[in-house]
């Protein structure tokens, strides 16, 4: 008998006290828990869970965005940027920063020596602080928002903001690669003080445009 | 029996490890229950993720199939493993399929539970943790002790040690002059780590969930070497507990509220990554799914021990139990300590070892466990029924077999642990020296290796830092010494 023959035998020999014809959505699941916890203000409370947990949350408008992406790049002394597919050219055009487009053949080392990225996202949470990357546009492959140590990225706000884990899901495309973030990399396992930032960007910075 | 031992040296040693401790798990629960007040519907969110979880597990095999199907029509490549030597065989093979001869890996307590670690030593392969408190464990050659934060019972003075003697060893080396402030020793993980993280090919992990419906893993962590784990290898194994699968993707709206809450305390753990099979040109092209058994459907056919396969690891027992708190994580003798421990393992290895047969004792019935349990584990139930079984014996499965175990020996010896329980709990200053006398056994025999099942936890390595004892025989002497003072 293989493994997996002997695995399912098992777990149906375990489960004699099941009645055969039972099936699974006869075991009763009640969802009476909120779909949301109604934040008058999703976009503000966002903003206030993304600090809470120690991401930078800057706010503009449209025309205000590459100004505004500029200068963080310019603060941060960034010589170097990694640049997703399908964000706007405009957004990181900036004076003595070089453009890394991300292509599958950028390798992790090279990354390594990437000083910034930038994108945008699919959804972000009001209620959690958390932003979703789901490799669509502008968002790129997993790795460069991993590998760089500052990570700056575009929520547009209130199109993308979402009160709940709830209402976020239904907007995200399981079959696809997605990377749940809130707030910078931490750990707290010496003597439970939190640290920025082990290994992913230990810096965030997140802009929240206003339409 | 030697008089209690004097030696100052010892007596603040333990106190150091009985500060962390009580330091940690009060910090946490306080934290723990903010996070919680702020979701009025807690009690729903709570009876929902156990609602769920007792369907998936009334109906496994059936989302067993799902899932396998929905896996490897992403492109995933599904394996199941009956035990620990399957697991360990299939995943080795695996690595060497490959021709690597290291891998990075994610905390996972699965790997731990089945020795994954020194079986691929014993093939010559390393296998490094990078977690940080995973990376502290193992380079201190020492055995986790906490769910969510291993490396509890280090202190940063010792961590600092750790990582200027061992690091070297095993790659780049700690910064000359390394302090022990918490950033600067996670700058020196974060160094160390990275070469690693650069250059590996095959990643290890576990997974928090598994949805049959989509084929989708899940992996909440904290720090991001999950991430690099998930996404920078080309070669990706995945050993997950067969328990660990969910039914649908709506499922996660329950769990993602739940788990980080219960577990860091945070709103939302800072990194979870999905994966779906594999993804062209993002992240590993080939991705290995192990489904192992190893003891759960064994409790899966107990239909009142099965409820512990709910749980989510979130480790919030742990932080509330008051035996766990004295007595410390490596008393349990296993990767699964405190409360969830106490009813775990002795389903997944059974209860012929002396350990096994103690661990339902490991409590003082309080309750607090059950109270903060987010898919709400009866835990205090499952040890009642436990020790009726290690005391009067009766039918059990044992590796798939349904067999009738006799009662334990001594199970007296059973009755009166639990008195010497309930007496040093109400006595804290019995129960600090008697944890005294544990930690000075524990410096005599310096190199041991676990006896019985826990053997096949420990099987290639020696384990420096274990208790010498099981926490039954130091309960039972204790209460014979106490009674002669
Ligand atoms: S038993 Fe409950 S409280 Fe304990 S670790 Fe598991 S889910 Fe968390």
């Amino acid at each position: 008998m293989s493994a997996r023959e002997m695995v399912l035998a098992r777990v149906r020999r375990a489960l004699a006290d099941v009645p055969r014809e039972e099936t699974p959505d006869q075991v009763p699941v009640v969802r009476d828990y909120l779909a949301s916890h109604s934040p008058a203000d999703p976009v503000g409370m966002l903003a206030e869970h993304l600090a809470d947990y120690r991401a930078l949350v800057h706010h503009t408008d449209e025309a205000g965005l590459p100004a505004l992406i500029g200068g963080l790049l310019t603060a941060r002394g960034a010589r170097s940027v990694v640049v997703p597919q399908g964000l706007p050219a405009a957004w990181t055009a900036v004076d003595g920063v070089r453009q890394v487009p991300d292509t599958a053949e950028l390798t992790a080392a090279e990354l390594d020596a990437v000083d910034s990225v930038v994108t945008g996202c699919a959804v972000a949470i009001a209620e959690t602080g958390t932003i979703v990357l789901d490799g669509g546009p502008a968002q790129g492959r997993r790795r460069i928002t991993l590998v760089p140590d500052h990570h700056v990225v575009v929520v547009r706000a209130p199109e993308q903001v979402v009160d709940s884990v709830g209402q976020a899901l239904p907007r995200l495309v399981p079959g696809r690669p997605l990377t749940w973030i809130s707030g910078p990399s931490a750990t707290s396992d010496i003597e439970l003080d939190r640290v920025e930032g082990v290994h992913g960007p230990r810096t965030l910075e997140v802009v929240l445009v206003r339409g | 029996m030697p008089p209690f031992p004097r030696a100052a040296k010892d007596a603040v040693g333990d106190t150091t490890l009985r500060g962390n401790l009580r330091h940690a798990t009060h910090t946490i629960r306080d934290k723990r229950a903010a996070a919680v007040a702020e979701l009025p519907d807690w009690d729903r969110l709570r009876a929902a993720g156990a609602a769920i979880k007792d369907r998936t597990l009334r109906h496994l095999d059936h989302y067993l199939e799902q899932l396998e199907a929905s896996v490897t029509a992403a492109g995933g490549i599904v394996h199941w493993a009956a035990d620990a030597a399957e697991a360990n065989r299939i995943v080795t093979d695996l690595v060497r399929e490959t021709g690597e001869r290291e891998v990075i890996k994610v905390k996972s307590m699965a790997t731990q539970e089945i020795g994954l670690n020194e079986a691929l030593e014993a093939a010559g392969i390393r296998a490094n943790e990078t977690d940080l408190a995973e990376l502290i464990v193992q380079l201190g050659d020492d055995l986790p002790s906490h769910i969510l934060v291993p490396a509890i019972h280090r202190n940063r003075g010792e961590i600092r040690d750790i990582f200027t003697e061992k690091m070297a060893r095993w790659g780049r080396a700690a910064p000359e002059g390394l302090t022990d402030s918490p950033a600067e020793l996670a700058e020196a993980a974060r160094l160390h780590l990275r070469e690693k993280f650069l250059r590996a090919r095959v990643g290890i992990s576990g997974a928090n969930f598994m949805v049959a419906e989509t084929g989708t893993l899940v992996v909440v962590e904290s720090e991001g070497n999950g991430r690099m784990c998930l996404t920078l290898p080309e070669t990706l194994i995945s050993v997950v507990g067969i328990e660990k699968v969910i039914p649908s993707w709506q499922d996660l709206e329950v769990f993602l509220q739940t788990l980080p809450r219960s577990s860091t305390a945070e709103r939302m753990n800072p990194y979870t990554s999905m994966w779906t099979g594999t993804t062209d040109g993002d992240g590993p092209r080939v991705f290995h799914l192990v489904l192992l058994d190893n003891g759960r459907t064994d409790t899966l056919a107990d239909e009142v021990g099965r409820q512990a396969l709910r749980c989510i690891r979130c480790s919030a027992c742990l932080n509330v139990c008051p035996v766990y708190e004295r007595a410390g994580g490596h008393a349990y003798g296993s990767p699964y300590p405190g409360p969830i421990g106490a009813i775990l393992t002795p389903q997944l290895r059974g209860t012929a070892s002396e350990l096994d047969a103690s661990l339902p004792y490991a409590s003082s019935l309080c309750g607090a466990c059950y109270e903060v349990c987010p898919v709400a584990i009866d835990i205090p139930e499952v040890l009642v029924h436990l020790r009726e079984r290690v005391v009067q014996g009766g039918p059990v499965t044992v590796r798939g077999t349904r067999t009738r175990i006799r009662p334990a020996k001594g199970h007296a010896a059973e009755r009166a642990a639990l008195r010497a329980a309930t007496w040093a709990l109400d006595r804290p200053g019995a129960l600090r020296a008697g944890q005294r006398l544990a930690g000075r056994a524990r410096r005599l025999v310096p190199r041991r290796r676990l006896l019985g099942p826990g053997r096949a936890w420990t099987a290639s390595r020696d384990v420096p830092a274990v208790p010498a004892e099981p926490f039954r025989d130091w309960w039972q002497r204790r209460t014979r010494e106490a009674g002669g003072e």
